[in-house]
């Protein structure tokens, strides 16, 4: 089975839209939830989509904006301006 | 209008170009540290931050998550919520956060400032810049954070005393103080990587869940918001161990030989939070064993796959940690019981829920092994005699935990290994310890091990482990021993009292 990649956020109502877009972008990922927090697991690679976040949230979202709930993550990351990506190399 | 910089393009900005070749030193001189551990680096543009965090989004994001932070700080004292946690034996775990992990925090910023300073690549200097300033924020903010428990709780008081006295503490110290020892590359692998990236999720993640699960939502709020600096310390030390493994081949074996290092080190650390999980937490989330199957077993091993295409394999001794799994917590819960009455914090027997969860998430071998213990000492308790060693415990001379481990193969035996140099002999916990200082015999055969040095008069002339806890600044059965029955108890259910008795209007 491929390792995983994850990221885990606060569970709050301000990471609500951020964990629908991914979850909406990523169908191989699975949400685990836990107090105070949510864990996304996902074989070998999650993206991370400004234009669905921005969907979900109904305004314009710069992806650093995602520091303010992120807790941890797993992989290897690529990031610009429209695409957040964790990803293994193997 | 000038088309916005793209996130690649502003990082590149700040951190090419901007640094210079000295002239009137050569840049060897100028940067004596970063080439002395044999680390070969051909070119230091090679270097790159994945999340390309550039200075006025880092103040920006950084200033945010301290204004959310102190909101809920604010309103969690305004609103006394020191009562609205699960049990008073919780504060058993947040006293040894306050005591032995805020003053590595302290430790990491002091340790990143100097790291900064010998690297000669600018984006290397700037990621451990914002660490330094981050780890620098995480001793405040806990400290903010604990305060305020301080008001109501004892054994919180003397930390900064206590941190270069008490013998328990001296085991997240000497962790640090080895890697602030070792060079800048050596340092950056140990805390970024092997710390950071491959262990302290454990701490983060379950452990401040549980918090939350416990009612705490002030070390909820500080963990959460300091772990999302930690993951880009995660991603800096992912980011250097690549970065050295491309630049020569010659560094392979010596970040290998860190990484097996290192890896040990912290995993004897995580003892003391698997014992937090399944023996401080009166309301549990997720077993010691659970949680390392996840963030070792599952995500650790992913990391360490994807870095096979360079040739590094597992760290030594891994296999060491999946046998001891279904033990670790219960082996020092003991420990820390018997030393009871040298530890600022109060410890005590599970109750029969609580055996009850560990015999669910270990079974036979808690059944048979540490059930029958702890029952055992309750039964001591329950006659008056409640069960104390006042005595100091051999610790291993490497991660000065106390000799108490059993062998890999046989929870039944005691695990010592003896090793030698400089024509003394010294104890280590396991082959992974022995391993590390035979490796360094000269380094280790220098650590000072609390427990001789008070045996040797070295604090302040105590004769016996009461004399030692006064000159900690501990007070006999306050700050120190069992938990039930302290002050701590008697408080906290008088305070639970009056909160049921009191009128609902006045909620
Ligand atoms: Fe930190
Ligand atoms: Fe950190
Ligand atoms: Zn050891």
């Amino acid at each position: 089975m491929a390792d995983k990649v994850f990221i885990s956020l606060q569970n709050n109502a301000e990471a609500q839209p951020i964990i629908t877009a991914i979850l909406a972008d990523n169908p191989a990922a699975v949400l685990n939830e836990s107090p105070g927090m949510v864990k996304i697991d996902c074989p070998s690679r999650l993206v991370i989509r400004r234009e669905s976040v921005e969907a979900a949230l109904g305004r314009d979202f710069d992806l650093q904006e995602l520091h303010i709930n992120l807790i941890s993550l797993g992989g290897n990351i690529d990031e610009d301006d429209d695409e957040f990506v964790l990803y293994w190399r193997t | 209008m000038a088309k916005k910089l793209g996130l690649k393009e502003r990082y590149a900005l700040l951190t090419r170009g901007l640094d210079w070749e000295t002239t009137y030193q050569p840049m060897d001189a100028v940067f004596p540290y970063d080439s002395y551990e044999g680390i070969k680096i051909k070119d230091w543009d090679g270097w790159a931050d994945p999340f390309r965090l550039t200075m006025d989004a880092y103040w920006k994001y950084q200033s945010e998550k301290e204004r959310k932070l102190y909101a809920i700080l604010d309103a969690f004292q305004q609103n006394n919520g020191q009562l609205n946690i699960s049990d008073a034996r919780y504060l058993s775990a947040v006293k040894l956060w306050l005591q032995g992990i805020t003053p590595l925090e302290y430790a990491a910023h002091r340790g990143f400032a100097h790291a900064g300073r010998a690297f000669r690549g600018a984006g290397a200097r700037i990621a451990c810049q914002m660490q330094s300033i981050d780890e620098l924020r995480h001793a405040q903010t806990q400290l903010h954070a604990f305060s305020h428990y301080n008001k109501f709780f004892n054994g919180f008081h003397g930390f900064a005393h206590m941190r270069d006295r008490a013998w328990y503490l001296s085991i997240p110290k000497s962790f640090f103080e080895d890697a602030m020892t070792a060079g800048p590359f050596e340092f950056v692998t140990s805390i970024s990587f092997a710390f950071e990236y491959v262990l302290t999720n454990l701490l983060f993640m379950p452990f401040v869940s549980g918090a939350a699960y416990n009612g705490d939502m002030a070390t909820t709020t500080f963990g959460f918001s300091a772990q999302s600096d930690e993951s880009r310390h995660m991603t800096l030390g992912l980011e250097v161990v690549k970065f050295m493994l491309q630049q020569h081949e010659d560094n392979v074996p010596i970040v290998q030989g860190w990484l097996d290092k290192w890896f040990w080190r912290g995993y004897r650390l995580l003892g003391l939070v698997g014992t937090m999980m399944d023996y401080m937490l009166p309301k549990k989330v997720m077993s010691w064993a659970e949680a390392w199957g996840i963030y070792w077993e599952e995500n650790g091993t992913a990391l360490f796959h994807d870095l096979g295409r360079y040739g590094i394999r597992l760290p030594k001794h891994h296999e060491v940690a999946a046998k001891e799994k279904q033990r670790l917590t219960h082996e020092m819960w003991t420990v820390l019981y018997q030393y009871g009455n040298a530890l600022s914090l109060h410890t005590w027997v599970p109750d029969d829920e609580e055996i009850a969860w560990l015999s669910e998430k270990y079974g036979a071998t808690f059944d048979t092994l540490y059930k029958p213990r702890l029952l055992f000492l309750r039964a001591a308790e329950q006659r008056g005699e409640r069960y104390y060693n006042n005595r100091l415990p051999m610790v291993c001379q490497v991660c000065q935990i106390p000799i108490f481990y059993t062998e890999p193969d046989d929870p039944l035996t005691q695990c010592v290994r003896i090793v030698e140099a400089a024509a003394t002999r010294h104890h280590c916990c396991s082959d992974g310890c022995a391993d590390i200082f035979n490796h360094e015999p000269m380094k280790y055969v220098q650590a000072l091990i609390p427990p001789q040095q008070i045996y040797r008069g070295e604090a302040g002339g105590a004769r016996d482990i009461f004399e030692y806890a006064a000159w900690l600044h501990l007070e006999r059965d306050v700050d120190t021993g069992e938990y039930r029955g302290s002050p701590d108890q008697k408080n906290w259910d008088a305070w639970q009292e009056a909160h049921k008795t009191k009128p609902a209007n006045a909620a």
